[in-house]
């Protein structure tokens, strides 16, 4: 907006004034709900499961202030430390595969053939209903001793299930429930496919006049007009992993078993704070958390000036 | 910001060196070369639906089969039919009607799905539509709650529910709904109302409409696709809400159906496995009606805003 070309007058400035209050009064009205959402269901307990980390609170008995004991316990703590190692894995092994298969299965689609959107659809459906108790349960059934998994790998020569299959092997549930992620590629391949649509063709034609094979057009083109959506499609999916608990819980019958192989972190939170009621620890786990994911966010956002592209308009 | 304002860098690059025959060209060979590929581009697509779609057909013929023909049993195809694992299913669990978890889930899903929409909705108004102090660090809030792992609250949250005796009841489920805790459902109904022309706004201050007017008349009318996207994701999240339920509800008079079917499958352990597979895919019955009917809601409410299943 341009500077008011006549000065203004007292009376005009009250009157400005006067819209300004209004809309002040109004927004707050409209955003009632969500700012009292926001004060007593998130800022408030953030500060005090804050405060909590630092006290030995038990649910029953007025909590009393342990300083930093909570976390320097934290890090002696075996559980608490296989808890990391396996959410680590999980992170670090399962969002990349899963984001490959994504994209992989977006570029095939965006090959733009009949029949896309049912195929898109159809690929979106394991997203939908792969973090429910129902698949948990089914994909149990899949992977047990005897279970339809081991019958497949057996007959294709692999080596036979020990007792108990995939559920029973601490070596072999990371796969299951990684298989499990993968499964739901989906929702980020559908992501990939509203940012392929962006890609403009005139790109490919013109490298493809100037020589360019596919892998350099999916190296040069492809990958940098797309990697706004790959930040987004990596950030999301990353903070989601860091959080599984539904397949686990289910799976590992409420244990994080075999071996606490899949203790994942907040399954040790859940049994820390509810099982045991020790609200301190649990909340010192939830602080450390956030601490792990907020720098993992930052750390993206700060290296993503060196390869997300922006290109003309807005995201 | 400056970075998003620039002019596509490699478009301006490679842009002028193709002719619009040269552009014809090589679109008439990619379509002929499409006749060929044709073939190859559906056989694979199907292959990958084929071990997409597995495990959950699998699950769905696995109800027909006989209990102790389920596990290691690859066949899609029930060798005898049975009706019998529905049977068992519908007993319910320890003297509660199956019946009654339904109702509870859908009581919690229709409340969360009112709650959604009247509260994202006021909300997302306000960020879109009114100036006022403090709206962008508001703004930032929001945002930041959408990545804000929920356990750090859960802790705090637990405590008081605990305190105010409302463990056991659908208050600790449904007060966030209310309060447009889901960040994501404001952020969705934001991008929607930026889509919307600001002259209509204008035009009927003009007339001498207030914001409430302005919404209630203007926008919420227009932003109709926004609140069936998130009516529908707002259901399904509610009715697979899992980790909630397991805190808040005890009673098992008060189950939802994950959680009862968590308790059924503590229950019969390895032995039931027909019935077990019967309830799991009564559980996800609303699921797969909302997908066959509303598949271009969700995919489209995931390909504009990022949602997840």
């Amino acid at each position: 907006m341009a500077a008011p070309a006549i000065p203004l007058d007292s009376d005009r400035l009250r009157s400005i004034k006067r819209k300004k209050a209004h809309g002040a009064r109004v927004g707050y009205a409209f955003l009632s709900p969500w700012l009292i959402g926001f004060f007593v269901l998130t800022a408030g307990p953030m500060i005090a499961s804050l405060y909590l980390s630092f006290t030995d609170y038990d649910l029953f008995n007025a909590p009393n202030f342990t300083g930093i004991e909570n976390y320097t316990r934290l890090f002696s703590d075996p559980n608490f430390l296989k808890a990391c190692q396996v959410t680590l894995y999980y992170v670090v092994v399962g969002t990349p595969i899963k984001l490959i298969s994504a994209l992989a299965v977006a570029m095939l689609l965006n090959a733009g053939r009949r029949g896309m959107g049912f195929y898109r659809s159809a690929y979106y459906l394991p997203s939908l209903i792969g973090g429910s108790v129902s698949i948990a349960i089914v994909w149990k059934a899949m992977f047990i001793d005897n279970g339809i998994v081991a019958r497949v790998v057996e007959s294709l020569g692999g080596p036979a299930a020990s007792a108990g299959g995939w559920v029973g092997d601490p070596n072999r549930t990371m796969p299951m429930l990684i298989l499990l992620t993968v499964w739901q590629f989906g929702a980020p391949m559908v992501i990939f496919l509203a940012g392929l649509k962006q890609v403009p063709v005139e790109l490919y034609e013109a490298a493809e006049v100037d020589g360019a094979g596919p892998v350099r057009k999916f190296l040069k083109i492809t990958i940098p007009m797309l990697s706004p959506v790959i930040f987004f499609n990596l950030l999301l999916e990353t903070i989601h992993a860091f959080q599984i608990f539904n397949s686990a819980f289910i799976i590992s019958n409420g244990t994080g078993g075999p071996a606490r192989s899949t203790l994942f972190y907040t399954l040790y939170l859940y049994f820390r704070g509810f099982r045991d009621f020790q609200m301190g620890y649990a909340s010192a786990m939830a602080w450390v958390l956030v601490l792990v994911v907020g720098l993992v966010t930052l750390v993206m956002f700060r290296t993503s000036n060196a390869w997300v592209h922006y290109s003309g308009g807005n995201k | 910001m400056s970075a998003t304002s620039m002019p596509p860098k490699a478009a301006g690059k490679l842009g002028p060196t193709v002719s619009a025959q040269q552009s014809e060209q090589l679109r008439k060979a990619a379509r002929r070369r499409g006749a060929v590929g044709s073939t190859g581009f559906h056989i694979f697509a199907l292959a990958v639906l084929v071990v997409i779609l597995y495990p959950a057909v699998w699950m769905l013929t696995s109800t027909f089969k006989p209990s102790n023909q389920i596990v290691g049993n690859v066949s899609l195809i029930p060798s005898d039919f049975t009706l019998a694992n529905y049977a068992t299913a519908l007993e319910g669990i320890g003297g509660v009607s199956f019946w009654t978890f339904v109702s509870n889930s859908l009581i919690l899903a229709v409340a969360s799905v009112v709650g959604v929409l009247i509260s994202c909705s006021l909300a997302a108004y306000a960020f879109a539509r009114v100036e006022f102090p403090g709206r962008n660090v508001f703004f930032a809030c929001m945002i930041g709650t959408m990545l804000l792992p929920f356990h750090v609250v859960v802790i705090p949250q637990y405590i008081v529910f605990n305190n105010l005796g409302m463990v056991n009841t659908y208050w600790p489920l449904l007060i966030g709904k209310f309060l447009a805790a889901d960040a994501f459902f404001v952020f969705l109904m934001i991008q929607f109302m930026r889509g919307l022309p600001n002259e209509l706004d204008e035009a009927a201050r003009i007339d001498g409409a207030g914001h409430a007017r302005i919404f209630g008349s203007i926008i919420l009318p227009l932003m109709q696709p926004a609140l069936i996207t998130s009516a529908i994701f707002a259901f399904i999240w509610s009715w697979n809400d899992f980790f909630g339920p397991l805190l808040y509800l005890k009673n098992p008079s008060m189950y939802t159906m994950p959680i009862a079917l968590r308790a059924y499958v503590d229950q019969t352990t390895t032995s039931d496995y027909g019935a077990q597979m019967a309830m799991a895919m009564l559980a996800l019955l609303p699921v797969m009606l909302f997908f066959f009917a509303f598949q271009r809601h969700l995919v489209g409410g995931v390909a504009t805003q990022g949602l997840k299943g």
